[in-house]
């Protein structure tokens, strides 16, 4: 059994081998998509366009606007003696936050009076907005204590502490979900168009006439495309790590298992499409929609899983994707081991033994 | 203008009888509106919090209960020794953690400040930035209660989105979506598919002009991508509750010069595949995905390297994108937004000359 799905291994792999575009496609691919993402990706919010109203003209408000800026989070686009012009420049999208002095701001802080600044802000983008307003209130809350000389001395104060990545940077989060995404996408496309080219060209006619079983016929074709994806994924790793900066905390073991496992439900899935579909346009459709929109929504890649309605996180629970993401960043950022992620790493087993049953039977069934 | 009728309604009555259209036209808005509207959310809800409460008071009681009152977190663990937070956070069950020392209570009533820990996951970078400003935010009413006021206050004052509403920006995106799909996917395969069939050459032999041949297939796609825009409309307004603070009128003025961009991409698509797969494959990978990522409908350009923002003014979606924040959420109206119509004219004129060109070469 085992030498006849080698057997077919090897014939599949030659095919690839003359097929250059194909190969071309599988392995350059992963690499320049994610070279062309991985910087335009970020959800850090920098050079946020200020205007600044200073009806005060002081002193101490200098200083408040100096501190807006030395924060390296805002840049002014826009010094204004009355609020307002702002209209249309936030119309316009030319400010995104506002600084409004009032007149007798300089005079409040010289008294030790209590005073008040106000601060306008776009919310039609609202991860960047309320990014932006957590900014202004803590350079408020230094330049209070420094103007006002005061220790401030609240009830409660909270110590942060990041862990894994403590500049939260977000390329470092984005990037191996990105890894995840292209993967995805570019192995179960492989696959998809595997079995079904050769029902087109008849070839499943001769095929058939062989002692082989459909298992073995399925394994043998997917054996190949699980080598050229491995070489993709080292490539596509090496770059996150080298180009982008993601660490690699955890061990390079586990991780080339929980790669191998992902890929191997990801070429299964393309399988069965395959044997589910009667041309290679039906096939690339059913391969492109199901494995790129519920890669890129539902997988927590982008968007917090724990945010959704119940019925969309239910629904992740079928996306491999999921359980990959969350391994490679349990493995590359936090660098622990299986006793922590050997649940993933079930349901990925669990994911491709389905999708091979389900890609058998189907098979079995057109045969 | 009879012959180019001719071909519209050709185009028309193919387009009814395909089965595999169907399922486009009907499913792809409906996926696309409950992913925006659902799916896509970058508001935070129920981040999961473990609690490491050494204090075990009335007071630290009433801090952990304003965490989980906030609606922002969702208590996973209540732990008494602080060194299993490391295990909580390793395993990604937990992705922010509140330690509340020993001796909260008592620093807090000798009117001291009292220190509570806070570890935020990283490894999720999103949720880690914004659980803990709401960590922060939730610290500060506690604070505030006390009876502690800031010398300066903020008072900030959020436009357009008050409530700060993702889902308000997001689901006006379906619009720009299924226009995307409508006029420039299927439309190239379309066209392409004339090509595979053979039946271009039969086309071409009619006395219709290229010119007329273009037009009557693009059209059709773009009669249907309205209609359907239509229909997506009331579920964006009355299901989503999307304001829509500007006219509907200009709205439609500045998507016709958007349509005129994703059809001339569509003609151009076709003249760059020789099947309906590359034609796909072309339309998604080199056209809509890098269009979706560089327009700044979920990463702000402001945030690309340089050379990235340079390239976004070529992408047709930014202008169109700008557009539908300005017409439903500033309301604003096209003294504002003719930049934007004018650079998508620009670029549409510009990418169906292009086409055109290549549409030529290809049947010479």
């Amino acid at each position: 059994m085992i030498r006849r799905m080698l057997a077919v291994a090897v014939k599949e792999l030659l095919q690839l081998r003359r097929d250059r575009r194909t190969m071309l496609a599988l392995l350059a691919m992963p690499v320049v998509l994610l070279l062309i993402y991985g910087f335009a990706l970020s959800f850090d919010v920098r050079d946020i366009r200020l205007a600044v109203v200073d009806q005060s003209r002081t002193r101490a408000s200098r200083e408040v606007v100096e501190a807006f800026l030395k924060s390296g989070y805002f840049v002014r686009i826009a010094d204004l003696d009355e609020p307002r012009p702002l209209d249309g420049l936030f119309d316009r999208g030319t400010a995104q936050a506002a600084l409004v002095i009032p007149a007798g701001f300089g005079a409040d802080v010289a008294g030790r009076r209590l005073t008040t600044l106000q601060f306008v802000l776009d919310g039609s983008d609202s991860q960047t907005a309320s990014t932006v307003l957590g900014y202004a209130r803590q350079i408020v809350v230094s330049e209070s204590s420094r103007l006002y000389e005061v220790k401030l001395r609240p009830p409660v104060v909270a110590r942060p502490l990041v862990w894994y990545n403590p500049d939260l940077d977000s390329t470092i989060f984005l990037v191996p979900g990105l890894v995840a995404f292209i993967l995805m996408v570019s192995s179960v496309i492989a696959t998809a168009l595997a079995v079904v080219r050769e029902k087109e060209r008849g070839t499943m006619e001769s095929l058939r006439a062989t002692p082989l079983v459909a298992l073995e016929l399925l394994v043998g074709k997917t054996l190949p495309y699980l080598l050229v994806a491995s070489v993709a994924a080292t490539g596509s790793l090496t770059l996150a790590w080298g180009l982008f900066d993601v660490p690699i905390r955890g061990s390079i073991v586990w991780l080339a298992l929980i790669t191998v496992l992902f890929l191997a439900g990801g070429l299964g899935w393309g399988m069965f499409l395959s044997s589910l579909a009667d041309t290679q346009q039906v096939a690339f459709q059913l391969g492109l929609l199901s494995s790129m929109l519920p890669t890129l929504l539902l997988s927590g890649f982008i968007f917090p899983i724990s945010s959704m309605p119940r019925a969309l996180q239910l629904i992740s629970h079928i996306v491999p994707a999921r359980y990959f993401i969350s391994a490679l960043r349990e493995i590359v950022l936090k660098g622990v081991g299986p006793e922590v992620w050997w649940n993933d790493a079930l349901a990925l087993v669990a994911f491709g033994a389905v999708v091979l049953v389900l890609a058998t039977v189907q098979t079995v069934r057109s045969l | 203008m009879r012959t180019l009728l001719n071909i519209l309604v050709k185009e028309l009555l193919q387009l009814r009888r395909d089965p595999r259209i169907l399922p486009i036209l009907f499913v792809a808005p409906v996926v696309q509106l409950t992913i925006l509207g659902y799916a896509a959310t970058t508001d935070l809800r129920r981040v999961e919090l473990a609690v490491c409460d050494l204090d075990r008071t009335s007071a630290s009681r009433d801090l952990v209960r304003r965490f989980i009152d906030s609606s922002y977190f969702r208590l996973v663990a209540s732990l008494d020794d602080q060194r299993a937070i490391d295990r909580w956070l390793d395993s990604g069950r937990a992705r922010i953690a509140l330690t509340i020392p020993a001796g909260f209570a008592a620093v807090r009533e000798a009117g001291g400040s009292a220190e509570v820990q806070l570890v935020a996951d990283g490894s999720d970078a999103m949720t880690g930035t914004l659980g803990l400003s709401y960590a922060y935010g939730v610290i500060q009413q506690v604070a505030g209660t006390d009876g502690l006021r800031l010398p300066i206050e903020l008072r900030p004052k959020v436009l357009y989105n008050p409530d700060l509403i993702s889902r308000n920006f997001m689901v006006p995106g379906v619009l720009a979506m299924i226009l995307m799909i409508m006029t420039m996917m299927l439309s190239s395969m379309a066209l392409v598919r004339e090509t595979e069939l053979g039946t271009m050459e039969q086309l071409l032999v009619t006395p219709l002009s290229p010119g007329a041949i273009i037009v009557g297939k693009l059209v059709p796609y773009a009669m249907v991508g309205t209609v359907e825009i239509l229909t997506a409309l009331p579920v964006v307004l009355f299901w989503f509750d999307v304001p829509l603070r500007g006219s509907l009128a200009v709205l439609a003025l500045l998507t016709a010069p958007f349509m005129l961009c994703t059809l001339g991409l569509g003609l151009l698509v076709s003249t760059l595949s020789s099947t309906q797969q590359q034609a796909m494959m072309i339309s998604t990978f080199v056209f809509m995905l890098p269009q979706i990522y560089l327009s700044g409908f979920v990463f702000p350009i402001q945030n690309m390297p340089k050379a990235f923002q340079v390239v976004t003014y070529a992408v047709p979606l930014r202008y169109y994108v700008q557009v539908l924040r300005g017409v439903f959420l500033k309301g604003v109206g096209l003294e504002v937004l003719w930049p934007q119509g004018l650079a998508m004219l620009g670029l549409g004129i510009a990418i169906l000359t292009l086409a055109r060109i290549r549409f030529r070469q290809r049947i010479g």
